[in-house]
Parts: structure tokens; sequence; C-alpha cells
């Protein structure tokens, strides 16, 4: 068993977290009916050494039992208020990194000021939780790049762990401003994390704020819509926030954390839970970066709901696999079915053998276009444990040049900004900071453009096979 | 004499527990359909080989278990402990928890130098149990990252430690649209090093056996499990013991050894396909009769068609007409659909095996010029029936078969290693691309060599 650590920076970064850690209890609860020892527990959480006669969690108290987490902000409400609910016994006050005033919206701040100042406290903690662990594979990053806090200390906490463990992986969870994002500063924050984003993790799952608003009001719609003989089971949903701790207050982003939530617990399932056919996240990795800075997986998630009634004919299965590569399940704006994919992963979990899977491989591969060097670039695996209140479901990784519009857009509202030299003095003044970091910027996303476009133009490569290497008889 | 099983990475370790469920259950089955005294030989004989007698009379499989993550092991134990019919060795196993990331040059370079002292330590254990070991029999994929590569390395360990031991490696060969997207790097390096360490490859392919699941066995969802207990009946099929010599006096004390000697005359070819007829759904076996005729002749036209299960074979194809010389420019048209065989080794088993007449199968014009038909072709049998099947025929085929197959993933690997895709992955653990160059050759040249047979 292998275990990772969730460092969890910023108030985006840390409510999705804290939605996160309540779905994982929630999870490994339902699983796990038996007593210790817990297996797939140890991937996300481990039991303090103070703990008095071992874990207590059938009697409703978490009392020694802790998460691998790393939790940041530079300003005090979202930590504390986490502290105060719920579920603070599972978070350690020496797993905390808190400051006062915040980072102002302003990259600079959080990668340069903030930086500097918590460097060592965070290496230390660091190497704290990572002593907890016998064998760590991974890190996730959660923030969102609009921010000052998220995107600037977030990306310097990256650079952090590839200097410190360089052998562990770095997955990074990003959440991305929309176009009508009120924080105007965002491009430019948005920017100059993604140099960091270019060059320093190892997989980049993007999401936005729209998609996850959008399927939030499909949800809704359909939940209300109370059409005859289907009701929807409460506990299913994909936004559900029904956790362990279900006197929890529904906060207006909670629905939507949930989302990204349950993402990261389907990535981790395979190397939690048994199957047929295991997909580490060594084997993401492995699998869908082809080359180095090509590593921005979009994500998508089906069911996003269970209906009540029990039986499910294949043909809802199918669905399943159907919705998971349109338009609206996607957690970007985005669509990989018109674009060029480079490479998909398909996680299934739950009752779904391999003849469904191959089945719907078969049934979809023809809809989709698949760059000339791999045609049939599909990862696949199964893991027996389907999520809280589903038969099954299945995520579904792609690495699809569908990304290119969000980044060039994103260039765009950062160009608006910067040839008016709006708002730059806020970063300029700050020690370290030199109109070089934006130019550098800017032309590393371009660069990263450029590499999706070439890949859309010639679709991948020569149009007829490369000769083959003549063997002498 | 005794064989040792190797069973590597998660592919391995699933397959092999259910070739031992299989050998185990047939050993333990009602249906031998022979006299008692030829039961007992039949099971001892398989007792020798496959396991050893433990003091508390649950045999033990010869075998070691290898994985770098710990899930699929403690699964695989648990199963077998729970059949209460046989049982792993609790100490036969290594594994470590990360896995080899479905990285062939991690498994290599990596985790095979790493662990090369505690596998090997296990393998000497198990074959210093042996009073006489007959070979080593490796379990694999090619398309993961431990299977393949660290399977690879201890290949070329076994080879080193044993210089004189027969290797045989069962193969799993991907289904064609992926399950891992750098399954054909994976598979074009695993070929390549098996090629110089091993005596032989035997191949399974994931969509023939899918194939028969859904078409023979009329399954609606078929899951691993059911997959892998059809390969296993097939192994369970060739492996268990039968009678070489034609007196048929004593059961087979060197089964890997025959299978050589019959079906490998020559180190450029090494890959071997395997058929077993009949195949079809338990609950049909007792409507159905099959009569040794039947079964020869379809199971030589699977051979001659390259058909890959006794539904849909092409009748119409036909070995060349002896004497006459074939020209170059045909030589495609019968890659496309006559397939020319080096050597054959057909095992029956069942009632009346004394009567089936193999003549058919050793027609000069199904093998290669250069070897005698006499020497091409070998016949194993048993009266004692199989798994439940009244009458059973295997083929053991050194052929064209895996020639197509073969072909398809050296071309995909090449033109993904073309645009140069994920070669990073595998340059970060020290194979570089002249380390690909060198098995991409490799594999042409024995493309090379099928092809003109």
């Amino acid at each position: 068993m292998t275990q990772s650590v969730v460092v969890q920076v910023g108030q985006c970064g840390n409510q999705v977290g804290c939605r996160f850690w309540d779905l994982a209890l929630r999870e490994h609860a339902a699983v796990n009916k038996v007593t210790a020892p817990l297996p797939g527990f140890g991937f996300f959480f481990f039991f303090s050494r103070s703990a008095g006669d071992g874990p207590d969690i059938y009697k409703g108290k978490i009392c020694s039992l802790k998460a691998r987490a790393l939790l940041i902000d530079m300003e005090e409400g979202v930590v504390n208020e986490i502290l105060q609910g719920p579920l603070r016994d599972v978070f350690d006050s020496k797993q905390l990194i808190t400051d006062v005033s915040g980072s102002g919206n302003n990259w600079a701040v959080g990668h340069k000021i903030y930086g500097c100042q918590y460097r060592e406290n965070i290496v230390e903690k660091l190497r704290k939780t990572a002593e907890h662990c016998d064998c760590l594979q991974c890190f996730f990053i959660i923030h969102s790049m609009g921010g000052g806090t998220g995107s600037g200390l977030g990306t310097l906490i990256l650079n952090l762990l590839e200097d410190e463990f360089p052998e562990v992986y770095r997955f990074v969870t990003a959440v991305y401003p929309s176009g009508e994002d009120d924080v105007i500063t965002s491009p430019y924050n948005s920017v100059l994390a993604m140099k960091e984003l270019n060059e320093h993790a190892d997989c980049v799952l993007p999401i936005e704020n729209e998609s996850l608003f959008d399927i939030v009001n499909k949800i809704h719609q359909m939940v209300n819509s109370g059409k005859l003989g289907s009701t929807v089971k409460q506990n299913s949903l994909v936004t559900s926030s029904a956790g362990i701790t279900k006197a929890i207050q529904e906060k207006p982003f909670d629905a939507m954390n949930n989302i990204v939530a349950n993402l990261l617990l389907n990535l981790t399932s395979s190397a939690r839970f048994e199957g047929s056919l295991n997909m580490d996240l060594n084997e993401i990795s492995m699998n869908l970066v082809p080359f180095p800075r090509l590593h921005y997986l979009v994500s998508s998630l089906t069911p996003l709901y269970t209906l009540a009634d029990v039986n499910v004919p294949s043909r809802r299965l199918d669905q399943m696999f159907s919705d998971a590569f349109s338009r609206d399940h996607q957690l970007i704006q985005a669509d990989p079915k018109h674009s060029l994919y480079l490479a998909c992963a398909l996680l299934v979990r739950g009752n779904v053998q391999i003849s469904d899977l191959r089945r719907n491989i078969e049934r979809l591969k023809p809809s989709l276009h698949f760059v000339s060097w791999n045609q049939e670039g599909w990862k696949t695996g199964l893991c027996s444990v389907p999520p809280v209140g589903h038969s099954h479901s299945l995520l579904a990784l792609a690495n699809n040049t569908c990304v290119k519009p969000t980044f060039m857009e994103l260039r765009d509202r950062f160009m608006r900004l910067y040839k008016k030299k709006a708002h730059l003095h806020h970063y300029l003044q700050v020690d370290g900071m030199e109109q070089s970091c934006f130019s550098e910027a800017v032309s590393s996303l371009s660069d990263l453009i450029e590499e999706y476009n070439e890949l859309d133009a010639t679709k991948g490569g020569p149009r007829t096979d490369p000769s083959r290497l003549k063997i002498a008889v | 004499m005794s064989i040792v099983t190797v069973q590597l990475g998660q592919c391995g370790n699933q397959i092999g527990r259910e070739v031992f469920n299989a050998i185990c259950s047939d050993v333990h089955g009602t249906h031998g359909l022979c006299s008692k005294k030829e039961n007992e030989s039949y099971h001892d004989a398989c007792k020798e080989r496959f396991f050893i007698e433990a003091e508390s009379g649950v045999p033990v499989a010869r075998a070691v278990l290898v994985d770098m993550e710990p899930k699929v092991i403690s699964q695989t134990l648990s199963i077998a402990a729970k059949s209460g019919y046989w049982k792993y060795d609790d100490h036969s196993h290594f594994c470590q928890k990360q896995g080899s990331g479905n990285n062939w040059a991690n498994g290599y370079t990596v985790h095979g130098p790493r662990h090369k002292e505690v596998i090997m330590n296990l393998v000497q254990k198990e074959a210093e149990k042996c009073d006489r070991l007959g070979g080593f029999f490796t379990i694999m994929s090619m398309a993961g990252g431990t299977g393949s590569g660290l399977g690879a390395f201890v290949t070329q360990c076994l080879r080193d430690a044993f210089p004189s031991s027969f290797i045989l490696n069962h193969v799993i060969w991907p289904y064609g649209t992926g399950e891992v997207i750098v399954q054909n790097y994976n598979s074009v390096l695993t070929l390549s090093h098996l090629y110089q360490s091993s005596d032989a490859l035997l191949v399974h392919e994931n969509d023939v056996i899918h194939k028969i699941c859904a078409q023979l066995m009329h399954m609606k969802q078929i899951s691993f499990k059911d997959v892998n207990q059809v390969i296993a009946h097939q192994l369970g099929s060739v492996f268990q013991p039968t009678y070489t010599a034609e007196d048929g006096l004593h059961y087979s004390r060197n089964p890997l050894g025959d299978l050589m000697e019959t079906l490998v005359p020559h180190p450029e070819f090494k890959m071997l396909g395997l058929r077993n007829i009949p195949q079809m759904p338990e609950n049909s076996l007792a409507y159905s009769t099959f009569s040794w005729p039947g079964l020869i002749k379809h199971l030589r036209q699977m051979l001659i068609a390259n058909a890959k299960m006794e539904e849909g074979i092409d009748w119409q194809v036909q070995p060349p007409r002896p004497g006459s010389s074939i020209p170059s420019s045909h030589s495609t048209n019968k890659l496309l659909h006559f397939n020319t065989s080096i050597a054959n080794l057909v095992i029956l088993r069942g009632k009346d095996t004394h009567s089936a007449d193999l003549g058919s199968f050793r027609d000069p014009s199904l093998y290669t010029s250069w070897l005698n038909p006499q020497d091409a072709f070998g016949a194993w049998k048993t009266p004692r029936a199989f798994n439940k099947y009244e009458k059973s025929a295997s083929l053991v085929s050194n052929s064209q078969f895996l020639l197509k197959p073969l072909d398809n993933v050296v071309r995909k690997a090449w033109n993904m290693f073309a645009s140069k895709a994920y070669v990073h992955q595998y340059t970060k653990y020290g194979i570089e691309e002249e380390d690909f160059l060198d098995s991409f050759t490799a594999l042409e040249q024995v493309i090379s060599s099928y092809t003109i047979l």
C-alpha cells in the first residue's frame, strides 16, 4: 500500500479539500465493515501516535485517525472554520500553516513574499508528513489559479516538492477562473501559475467553475423535475455532502466542490481497493503523458446520480460510457469529442466486467479522433469497489487538444490587461518580481499552445505509416 | 520431474492461481473415464510435477509469486487457501508497494536488479524442493510493467543461474484495442529480451480467448476471471501428465524437455501457439459427443487456416500441392492464407485415444521444407479424460500462427516510436532510443524468419 499526501492551498484549495476529506471518510467507512486493519485506509489516513487504546471509529468518534494533509492559507478564516467544524479531529495542528492578511489576489505576494517567509516551515511540515509514510507515492495539490495564495504559494510549494521529493508524483488539481471571474487580476495570477505547472507538475487536472456550476444545475433539475417513477438516491449525487458528518450546513460552493472531491476519490480508487485490472497513479502518468509538457488531463465523472430503482440494464451502463464523452460532463468548458485525443484513460468502478468495457470502447471509438501514432490509445482500469450510493461509476481522463481554447482564452485575457500595464505595479513592487517574469510566463503558455496547435494541424503525424526497418535475409 | 512456476505481475498471478485450480479440480474430478490404477498414476504424476505434499495433507503448489504491489498477491494467496484442495507456500512470494507503473524500463532496470537476490533466493528454494527439476514455467503479460519488464529480467536471471534447465515463458498478448497505451512498447521490449534467454514462448491472446468466451462458452458478461479460466484449461490440457512414447508404459517424466525437443528445433523459432478443442459451456458437456476423426479433422484445419477457434474455420484453405515450387511472388498469398508449420505437437486425452489416427498431421506439405515431417510432429496421449471433457484435443504449434499478431504489435510500436511519444518515460529509467532500436531489429528478424517459411 502506498500513501498520498494532500496539500490544500488557499481558500479554494481548502474548501475543496474539506469536502474531499469528508467524502473520503464516508467512503472508507462504507467499505470497511470489519475491524482493523483496514486496507486502503492507509492511502490517505494514518493513526497518530498519541492514539490511546486504538481507533474508535465505530463508536462514532474519529479521535486518533488523521488525514495525510497539509492545510495552508495566508488568511485564517477558512482553515479556522474547518478546525471548528466536525472534521476538526482529523487534522493535527502540526499540519496547518496560516497567516492573517492573505495575499490580496496577488500571485507575487503568495509566491515570493510568503513563499520566502514560510519556505522552511513548509518543508519541515512536509518532511514530518512524509515520515508517517513508508512508501509515499504522490502529492495531490489543490488550489485555484486566479487568486494569490493558492496560485502563488501553491505553485511555490510545487517547486519545493520537486526539490525535496523528486521521486514522488505531483498531481495538481487546479481550478481555473471563468470569464466572468470577479477577481480582476486573475488572468495575471493564472498565467504566472501556468508556467510553474508547465515546468514542475507531473499531471494537472484543470477544473473550471462554470462546468461545475452547469453540472450542479443539471442535477437540481433532475432531482426537482420529479419524473414519475424515478427518485434519485440522495447520497449518490456527485454533489452530495452527505458525508460522515451529516449535520453539515451546505455552503454555496459545497455542491461544486463535492464534484472535485469525488474526482480525486475515483482517481485513487484502484490504488486503494482491489480490482481485476489495477490502475495505479504512476500508471496514469505513464500512459497519459506522451510528451513531458503535455500533461493536462480533461476529466469527466459519470454517473452524476443514481436512480433509486436498483436494476441497472446494460443500456444504462452503456449510457454511462457515452455520457463520459459528452460535453456537459467534462469538468472544463471543452468538447473532447470534436478535438484530437492523444490518450484516454477509463477507470471503472463497481460491477463492470472487461466485456462491458470492450464493448463500449468499440462502440465509441469510431466517433473519436485519435492521433495517428496512438490509434488505440486507451488505458483501462477495473476496480471492484463502487463509490457510495452507486453500483458502478466511470472516470474518464483525456489528454486532448480541447484544452487549447481554455488556454488561449486565458492568454487573451492576460494580454488585454498586460498591454495596458493594468495593475502591473502591484506585482512589480514585490521584491524579486520583474517584467521578465510576465513575459516568460506568457511565452511558456504560448509554447504550450503551439505544441497543441502542431498536433492539431498534422493530426499528430504523417498520413502513411513510417517505413519499417529492413532486414537482410 | 517437477516444474517450478513463477507468477509475475497482476496478470501472471491471476492466471497462475486459475491454472493450479484447474489442475487440482481435474485431478480430484470423478470423470477420469479410466481405470482406478490409471487414475492413480495420473494423480501421482501430476502431484509430483506441480505440488509438494505438506504435513497438513493439503498440497502446496511449486510456485513463486512476484509482484511490485501487494494487493494481487494477497488476494491470490487467500483465494487458493480457501479452496481447501491446495495452497501456496506462505513464504514463497515477494512484493513491493509501488508497482511498476506500466513502465517496462522501471521493471527491468530498477526493480529487477534491486530485488534480484530476494527473488532468486525464493526460486532456488523451490528448485531445491524438487527431487528432479524439470524446468521453469513463467506466467506474465507483455502489456504492463512488472510482468513484462521485471519478467524479462527474471527470465535472464533464471537462464544465468540454471543454464541447463528448460525455461518456458507463458506470455499474454493484450487486447488489440488497448488495455495499456504503451503496451506495444512494452511488448516489443519484452519479446526481444525473452527471445535471448527463453527456450520457448507460449502465447495466449486476450482477444482470442475473449471470443471463445463469447461465442463458444456463450458468456454474456465476460470477466477476467472467465478469460483466465479458459486459459488455465488450455494450459492444463498441455501440462497434465501424458504418455509420450508409443508404448505408453509410464507417464512422461520430462514434459518441458519433451515439448522443446519436439517443437523448437531451431533457436530462431520460438513462438508457440496453442489451440484446444472442444470448448463449450459446462452444462452442455453432458449432451455432446465427439469422435476422434472429427476432432482431428477440425484441429488440422484450424492449423492450416490459422483459425483461432473451432467456429468459423475457413475450409477453403489447403496446403500447397507437394512438389510444386512456390515462386516468391506467391509468398504473400501464402502468408495470407496457408499457415506453414515448423513443428507441431498434438495432445489427446480421453476415451479411445489409441484409435485416433494422426496421419493427416504428418503430411509433409504442412511443414517447411528443411525438416523431416517425422521430426516435425509429436503426439502425446492419455486415456485419462481431462477436466470433464470426454475427449479433448490440443495443438501446440510452432508455425506462422503468431506472425500477424507480432507484425501488428511491431508496426504499432514503430508508429509510436517514430513520433517519439512516451519515450521520455523510458529514458528516465535508462532505456535509451538505441535499446528500442535493438529490440525492433531483433523482432523484425523474427518476423522475417517466420515469413519466409
